[in-house]
């Protein structure tokens, strides 16, 4: 080994993944974020330069790739709608699992055709298969996701019987073909199938999965694709891929563990139990009776708030819908000139994907420490006079505490029913996406603010002026 | 199993490791940007969609290869700016405005 030479474009790699690592490491705080997005972005740039010297032939084709994927790219991230995040990460992830599948496709067949007629080494096809696989299902589960986050299908768990020996039979098939492809029997062929029965795969197990559990479909997507870039490298012998991979894999994994826990069920009560489902018989029947709740006025609820001391407010999906996060900031404006102590408090699956609370906030100008974790402010309602409930439903659901038969029950919550006075607003009195009864509507201490919450807000805002 | 792969499989666990060390410590206030930031970060992806869309022996006809760098640049340039910009709205607490209450 006298004079080592080492190829500098691995070197290039290994400087891209310290750059992701350091960029990741620098997310560890508001003030630093920034700063890390950017070093990742240099080290994706060390990565493309070094790659770009690798006997790239066919100029026009990357050149076109990257100039259209580049303007659709940042004019999208751009104009965004940051209610949209979770819709715009599924897509994401789609594309990612998609390119990944289609780098381990084209591999397959440069392989075979440098080496016509002769078998294929194990590593490799076993490599391909693997990268193929688990990007065709992050591609059409993401995609799925996707329409569902968009609303352009239905967010409700989509089942039919004898759904898990459907999925099984597919399962078996995306196996068996990889096992034929690996074991050098009709390649092409078992490949398609494999393919198309992973794309099955994909768009069958996202199918059933309600829109409430959406923060854990789109992280154990985002975990796949991870997984699908790093199965890449391992097909390119590409370091700077499995890092990179990994990165992605394990952040993915801990948000899915992390939302998991938020729900106390396991990942798989959330993939396979069709949560949220009509179950046929226990239909609306049973609902909350409706007796008990106590309808105000946008002005009862202004002078609640204007006169109390500390405002608790806790955002869910319908704050996001009704687009109330600029609202809600100019309420807490409006309190904060009067002296009153206005806190927000976010249940980790709050919104549809994990953060999405927060993001909606600081979007609203709410500085971030004003935001706190589920831990932190759920021994403050005790002194707290108001719980303003937005668009929030299972994740204040005592039931999920007292009751052992509701679905919910051991699910970690907001203790909002711990606030002198709870204010929730709704827009009726339909149960939440679980179809789950919340007794919280029917405590005395409990009031109804029913309508759109953007105009909700609004008319308290305006009320709290004339105070 | 080959010396080479069982060096990549070292490699990709040892990563995995210190992934979760490092995305452990991301606040839970973070965790949106954190994923469209990995979003961007799996897009090195692009990397082999272009060796494997742009070199001599391509085994794609061209408008397949396009389309595989468009869905990874996707990634890159979508992934970054969305993070940049949403990473743009964390404020800390305003000192002017506390004032202004005052």
């Amino acid at each position: 080994m006298a004079g080592v030479t080492v190829n500098p474009v691995n070197v290039a790699y290994l400087v891209t993944g310290i750059l992701f690592i350091l960029g990741l490491r620098y997310l560890s705080s508001p003030r630093t974020a920034r700063l890390g997005n950017r070093l990742a972005a240099v080290g994706m740039l060390v990565a493309l330069v070094a790659v770009l010297t690798q006997g790239i032939v066919q100029w026009w084709i990357v050149a076109l790739g990257v100039v259209v994927g580049a303007a659709i790219g940042i004019y999208s991230g751009r104009v965004v709608k940051m209610t949209a995040m979770p819709q715009m990460v599924a897509l994401f992830n789609g594309a990612g699992g998609g390119a990944a599948a289609l780098v381990a496709a084209g591999e397959l067949l440069k392989l075979m055709n440098a080496n016509p007629g002769e078998p294929l080494p194990f590593d490799q096809t076993f490599t391909i298969m693997l990268t193929s696989i688990i990007g065709a299902l992050s591609f059409a589960g993401s995609i799925i996701a996707f329409l569902k986050l968009q609303e352009v299908m239905t967010g409700r768990p989509i089942t039919y019987p004898g759904q898990q020996v459907v999925n099984a039979v597919i399962l078996l098939l995306v196996l068996v073909g990889a096992g034929f492809v690996i074991a050098n029997t009709n390649i092409l062929t078992w490949y398609w199938i494999a393919l198309v029965a992973a794309l099955s795969l994909g768009v069958l197990f996202v199918l059933p999965i309600g829109g409430a559990d959406m923060p854990v479909v789109v992280s154990l997507l985002n975990s796949f694709t991870g997984l699908a870039a790093a199965a890449t490298g391992f097909v390119l012998q590409n370091n700077v891929l499995i890092i990179s991979g990994a990165l992605v894999g394990a952040s993915g994994t801990l948000l899915t563990l992390l939302m998991g826990k938020a729900m106390n069920r396991s990942i798989t009560n959330v993939l396979f139990g069709a949560f949220g489902s009509v179950k046929p018989g226990t239909s609306a029947s049973s609902s909350t009776s409706g007796q008990n709740v106590r309808s105000v006025s946008a002005d009862d609820v202004a002078a609640l708030v204007a006169y109390a001391n500390a405002v608790i407010v806790v955002p869910g999906y319908g704050m996001a819908v009704a687009q109330a996060q600029h609202s809600v900031r100019e309420l807490a404006d409006q309190l904060e000139k009067r002296g009153v102590e206005v806190k927000y408090a976010i249940h980790p699956v709050a919104g549809r994907m994990p953060g999405h609370m927060n993001v909606l906030l600081a979007e609203a100008n709410v500085p971030y420490p004003a935001l706190y974790d589920m831990d932190d402010i759920n021994p403050e309602f005790e002194r707290t006079d108001v719980a303003l409930i937005i668009g929030a439903n299972d994740v204040t659901n005592p039931a999920a505490r007292t009751d052992k038969n509701s679905p919910i029950y051991g699910m970690p919550i907001l203790n909002v029913d711990k606030a002198a006075n709870v204010i929730v607003l709704k827009r009726s009195m339909k149960p939440g996406f679980a179809g789950i009864d919340n007794p919280l509507y029917d405590d005395p201490k409990t009031a109804m603010l029913f309508g759109d919450a953007k105009k909700s807000i609004d008319a308290v805002v305006s009320a709290v002026k004339a105070v | 199993m080959s010396e080479a792969l069982f060096t990549e499989l070292t490699v990709f666990i040892l990563a995995i490791f210190i992934g979760v060390e490092v995305i452990s410590k991301v606040p839970t206030t973070l965790h949106t940007p954190l994923m469209s930031a990995t979003n961007a970060i799996h897009g090195i992806v692009l990397v082999g969609a272009i060796l494997v869309a742009g070199t001599f022996d391509a085994p794609f006809n061209a408008i397949v290869g396009v389309i595989l760098v468009i869905l990874a640049s996707l990634n890159v340039f979508g992934g970054f700016t969305v993070t940049e910009r949403m990473l743009e709205m964390f404020k800390p607490r305003p000192i002017v405005a506390k004032k202004d209450n005052d």
